[in-house]
């Protein structure tokens, strides 16, 4: 079963194609990581699947219904790439605001504070915070309404090691709970963490399957290598 | 529409308002200021009388209309608009709720203004005094309405900025504070007509002379349709999906 199932997706922003006729799925379940490098389309086919982009051709299913449809908007938890919080609230006002407009109890907040280390913070001004810091607030809010699906554009980018460790242990237990997560990064070292992968260059798709299976097709040891020779190949 | 989430919409923007303290400061101290000076100016005379209430009325028109374009336009930059989007939140939620918070604070810049304008200044006016602050309440939420519907405008704070006096310098020219309608050329009288502050300045003068009348009805009336106008025209900006 996929939870996601993106059929000849095309998007054209400012005159510039940015998804060519693009299709791909996500299994239920899975931590799939969406990897490119920047500018290749990842957070374009990421607002497509929140239902945010407008699109040109072909459709996104989420969950079986249409991306963007009413009753998904419980279901879906979103993270944009700049941390989108309120820089004057602190980290529990802004999460208590979102937590009121999803439902979610204020208990369900101090869990989603704990759950991205932000506890000791808690009742700081966001904008004194540091990138890395507002970027989990940003999670945080994703994460309060305990949605089924979970899209995280660049989730990890700027965290020291440790926290970044956490998080993907974080993201593998929200899976096994039943939740399917998106994952972007522009960093290919974060692929061995993720159960399945979606490749994706200039607005076209290189390839999807386990990292496993990447390696296996390209015979490269490093997913960096396997990228590669996955763009050679193709051109 | 959820009483939920319009309320917690409301409670933020407040939350968002006290922590700049500074900006409390000039929304209630700004007209107030302005008051002081027009009495010393013309010494408490007729030319006090006749402009004081008006002023008092209209002022929060143009303080809500720069922080509601100001405040949506963060909103849509920062991404957090974005973000709502993708939630289990009615438009309507966000405007009433933008609206309810700028009414409570123009309650409060209403009310400040009136106490020193009507206590210290020795303003008079022959209407109710309430009905002063009442409309000023409600030229606010109209400001909020529209500043929020031209943010859709703006791509930069400055440029959010220039349309104030771009949407409220001609109407405050043309509401007939300044020139008394029935001397405006017909085609000024015209486009008198078609803006909302020419009945907002009605109703204010009507008030000031206490000479309300049927007409003062047909004024109360225009501002209020004029809010619903800009509220539907602010909700149409707000797009699920953009580029």
């Amino acid at each position: 079963m996929n939870a996601v199932e993106v059929e000849r997706l095309r998007v054209v922003r400012g005159g510039k194609v940015v998804l060519h006729d693009l299709s791909c799925g996500v299994a239920s379940g899975s931590v799939t990581g969406l990897l490119g490098p920047s500018g290749s389309g990842k957070s374009t086919l990421i607002r497509a699947i929140v239902g945010v982009q407008r699109v040109a051709g072909g459709g996104v299913r989420v969950l079986g219904s249409p991306a963007g449809a009413k009753q998904l908007r419980a279901r879906v938890g979103y993270m944009t790439q700049t941390p989108s919080v309120y820089g004057d609230l602190t980290v529990r006002e802004n999460l208590r605001f979102f937590a009121s407009v999803l439902g979610a109890s204020r208990d369900r907040v101090e869990e989603a504070i704990a759950e991205v280390s932000l506890l000791e913070d808690a009742d700081r001004v966001v904008a004194r915070l540091s990138g890395g810091q507002r970027a989990r607030v940003s999670l945080a809010a994703a994460l309060l309404g305990a949605p089924e699906l979970l899209v995280l554009d660049e989730p990890t980018v700027g965290l020291d090691p440790v926290l970044r460790r956490d998080l993907w242990r974080l993201f593998h237990e929200l899976a096994e709970q039943g939740a399917t997560l998106i994952v972007s990064s522009h960093v290919m070292d974060e692929a061995d963490r993720c159960t399945a992968l979606l490749l994706i260059r200039e607005g076209q798709l290189l390839a999807q399957g386990t990292p496993a299976e990447l390696r296996a097709r390209t015979g490269a040891e490093q997913l960096d290598d396997a990228f590669l020779r996955l763009i050679e190949t193709r051109s | 529409m959820s009483l939920r989430v319009t309320l917690a919409v409301a409670a933020r923007v407040l939350a968002q308002l006290r922590r700049d303290p500074r900006t409390i400061a000039l929304i209630v101290g700004v007209p107030c200021l302005l008051e002081a000076l027009l009495k010393e100016l013309f010494r408490g005379g007729p030319v006090f009388q006749h402009a004081g209430p008006p002023l008092l009325g209209l002022f929060p028109f143009v303080t809500m209309f720069l922080v509601t374009s100001i405040t949506m336009l963060r909103e849509r930059t920062s991404g957090t608009l974005e973000r709502l989007m993708t939630m289990p939140l009615a438009k309507l939620d966000l405007l009433a709720g933008y609206g309810l918070a700028f009414a409570l604070v123009a309650v409060v810049q209403a009310a400040v203004v009136s106490l020193l304008s009507f206590g210290l200044l020795g303003l008079h006016v022959e209407g109710a005094r309430i009905v002063v602050v009442a409309l000023a309440v409600a030229n606010a939420v109209l400001g909020s309405a529209l500043g929020l519907f031209v943010s859709a405008f703006a791509q930069t704070e400055f440029q959010a900025v220039q349309f104030m006096p771009a949407m409220v310098f001609p109407q405050i020219l043309l509401c007939g504070l300044f020139v008394d309608r029935e001397a405006m050329a017909t085609w000024l009288r015209w486009i008198s007509d078609a803006l909302p502050l020419t009945y907002a300045y009605d109703a204010l003068a009507r008030t000031a002379t206490g000479t309300y009348g049927s007409r003062f009805v047909v004024d109360v009336c225009v501002v209020g349709g004029c809010i619903l106008v800009a509220l539907a025209l602010g909700a149409a900006t707000l797009r699920r999906r953009t580029a």
